[in-house]
């Protein structure tokens, strides 16, 4: 059984979409009930900027898609990792309009990619890692 | 057939659950490169064991071995296994139920707020 590639929830919100989309688009939205800060620059390519002050933590997202008022993606780094790390997940919102509310729908995948680099690093590169270090360690205790 | 990453990171997992290993790699993150002889000294593991154990986090590519002073094998933590494992363990701290259920409260509270100002 294979660890979760990825996240999916809805929610019924009694708040029409417009209000939502506000909460997810917007600084002061983010800023509020996501992080404790946030900067957006909302369009595609904008880079977005969220603050847990408590934990000292800041995420920086790249805006995938603003749909106005029915989608609205981002990525991120994966919590954990450096942020060097190329590996990111994709979490894109999708509101859509029942009665006078809103059904939100939160996706976030990519947790179980791996590049073929990273592959390399941990794997293949190891083994082959193993072998050429066994070896230079052999050569350098003859050496000494 | 090329690795999958629950592979690596069973190997992750499977160190992690010895407390002696978690030990010697969490000795090894905290202060670099070491040897099974500066292992001993810092941890309440024989040499014996730290060795068995270094041998085995080797195999799993989860330390590699450098030569170090005095002919003595040095003991350096891999990151990328690790990276893989965080991998999964992000996904489980992941709390999409508490950041939707903080992001109705927002819009709730929020909505009382904007009766009183949105009506003049």
């Amino acid at each position: 059984m294979a660890f979760p590639d990825r996240i999916e929830r809805t929610v019924e919100i009694a708040h029409p979409p417009a209000k939502v989309w506000a909460a997810l688009t917007t600084a002061e939205g983010l800023g509020t009930w996501f992080g404790n800060e946030a900067t957006i620059d909302l369009r595609p390519g904008g880079e977005a900027r969220m603050t847990w002050t408590a934990e000292g933590f800041t995420a920086r997202m790249r805006v995938e898609r603003v749909d106005e008022p029915r989608v609205f993606a981002f990525t991120w780094g994966i919590y954990g990792l450096p942020d060097e790390d190329p590996r990111r997940t994709y979490v894109e919102f999708t509101l859509e309009p029942v009665g006078a509310g809103t059904r939100l729908t939160v996706v976030e995948s990519g947790f179980a990619q791996l590049s073929d680099d990273a592959y390399r690093k941990a794997y293949d590169g190891n083994t082959e890692g193993w072998a050429k270090e066994l070896g230079e360690l052999v050569a350098y205790l003859n050496a000494a | 057939m090329p690795p999958d990453s629950e592979a690596i990171a069973e190997q992750v997992f499977v160190a992690l659950a010895d407390p002696s290993r978690r030990a010697i790699l969490a000795a090894l993150a905290e202060s670099g490169p070491a040897t099974a002889t500066d292992l001993a000294v810092r941890l309440p593991i024989t040499r014996q064991a730290i060795a068995k154990h270094l041998a085995l986090l080797t195999e799993a590519g989860l330390v590699t071995a450098e030569p170090g002073e005095r002919r003595r094998v040095r003991y350096r933590l891999r990151s990328a296994p690790m990276r893989v494992a965080q991998q999964f363990l992000a996904a489980l701290a992941r709390d999409w139920d508490g950041t939707l259920s903080a992001l109705k409260d927002h819009l709730d509270a929020d909505n009382m707020h904007g009766r009183t100002v949105e009506t003049p």
